[in-house]
């Protein structure tokens, strides 16, 4: 017998799972909005500052990730899009995840502190507190309304990419923080119309389940409606541009659009064709903010050649 | 049953290994990366440029 065979190895974590823990999904919209928010700032950055500043709030995105896994290991146990996180799977601990969390917290927020400014390094560390406490130990399992106010945890990461850069907040750093904040809501709830039973069974009051799909359907709607002008302000702003505008226009009127088609869809057509035209929305809504905020980067690059912006 | 020197696990915990110092060489460069930009960037009397020193 050898001494291992105490240990049930088939459960043992590899470096992969501990990886997984940090939502790298997740965590690659973290860097590319950051990327965006400190790239179109006024203020130019050295490289090598803005590469372990980008990297650091990546890092402490990947922080909430695992520290959210910790807290509702319950629930990802039932869920099926969850279940094969690596706590529900047995292969980290609910400690491990929390210590793990918990450490890379602190590293990150001390590294951008240090690499950046002290105000970016805050923001950082509010972000982390917002994501972790106040939308997964608080609101996600009280109120319909959680992914609404949890999204701002998602949309903070431009606007402490523009701290790095100028040390403070504008108007144009909460313009871009508004068009992820109003964009998440549409993104979530078309995932939970063809998600179903999920978050029913997991007991998460997801506004499908508290007020029927028709409503969700609504809500959709109205905040790709309400999403347009907070979009068409950013284009006009100082960080914005013919570029800008154009994505700004194509984009949302294809987004509204899309949430007039889910309005329009009762839910006997939408479970005959397997919620195609709700998986296309979710996949379309990836696609808006990757070209809104890709858009973004275009015009602050066309300006080096004297071009773009107004 | 003969002890086997390299068990399966083993294998796995050597990688883990492998990946947690990868880690640590990593941000070791990168500590020394900044400590070289933050100190041939400062000024005359040694204060870091004034767009990112002001809260």
């Amino acid at each position: 017998m050898s001494d291992t065979s105490a240990i049930d190895h088939g459960r043992e974590a590899g470096f992969g799972d501990f990886v997984q823990l940090l939502k790298p999904r997740v965590m690659s919209l973290v860097v590319f909005t950051a990327m965006v928010g400190l790239i179109v700032a006024p203020v130019p950055v050295h490289p090598f500052v803005a590469f372990t500043a980008i990297l650091f709030i990546a890092l402490g995105g990947g922080a909430s990730g695992a520290l959210n896994m910790w807290y509702d290991a319950d629930i990802d146990r039932i869920m099926r899009r969850t279940k094969g996180r690596p706590v529900p799977t047995g292969k980290v601990s609910e400690g491990e995840a929390l210590g793990l969390g918990l450490a890379l917290s602190g590293i990150s927020v001390m590294m951008l502190g240090l690499a950046a400014n002290w105000f970016a390094g805050g923001f950082l560390a509010f972000t982390i507190f917002f994501y972790v406490v106040i939308y997964t130990m608080w609101l996600k399992r009280s109120t319909p309304q959680n992914i609404v106010i949890g999204g701002a945890a998602g949309a903070f990461p431009p606007m402490i990419g523009w701290a790095v850069s100028t040390g403070g907040v504008s108007v144009e750093s909460v313009l871009m923080f508004a068009i992820i904040f109003m964009w998440t809501p549409p993104h979530f709830w078309a995932l939970a119309l063809f998600m179903k039973d999920d978050y029913s069974n997991a007991g998460v009051p997801m506004l499908t389940v508290t007020h029927g799909r028709k409503a969700a359907r609504r809500h959709i709607f109205v905040y790709t409606l309400l999403l347009a002008p907070v979009a068409l302000a950013l284009a006009l702003s100082s960080v914005g541009g013919p570029v800008v505008l154009f994505a700004a226009v194509v984009l949302n009127a294809l987004f509204i659009r899309g949430g007039w088609q889910l309005l329009r869809r009762d839910e006997g057509a939408a479970e005959a064709d397997g919620y195609k035209a709700e998986k296309a929305f979710f996949r379309f809504s990836l696609a808006y903010l990757f070209l809104h905020f890709g858009a973004l980067l275009v015009e602050a690059s066309l300006k080096a050649y004297g071009l773009g912006g107004w | 049953m003969a002890i086997h020197k390299e068990h399966e696990l083993h294998q796995r915990r050597f990688g883990r290994n492998m990946g947690l110092g990868a880690v640590l060489l990593a941000f070791v460069v990168i500590v020394f990366g900044l400590t070289v930009v933050k100190v041939s960037r400062q000024d005359a009397n040694g204060n870091p440029p004034s767009a990112e020193a002001k809260p």
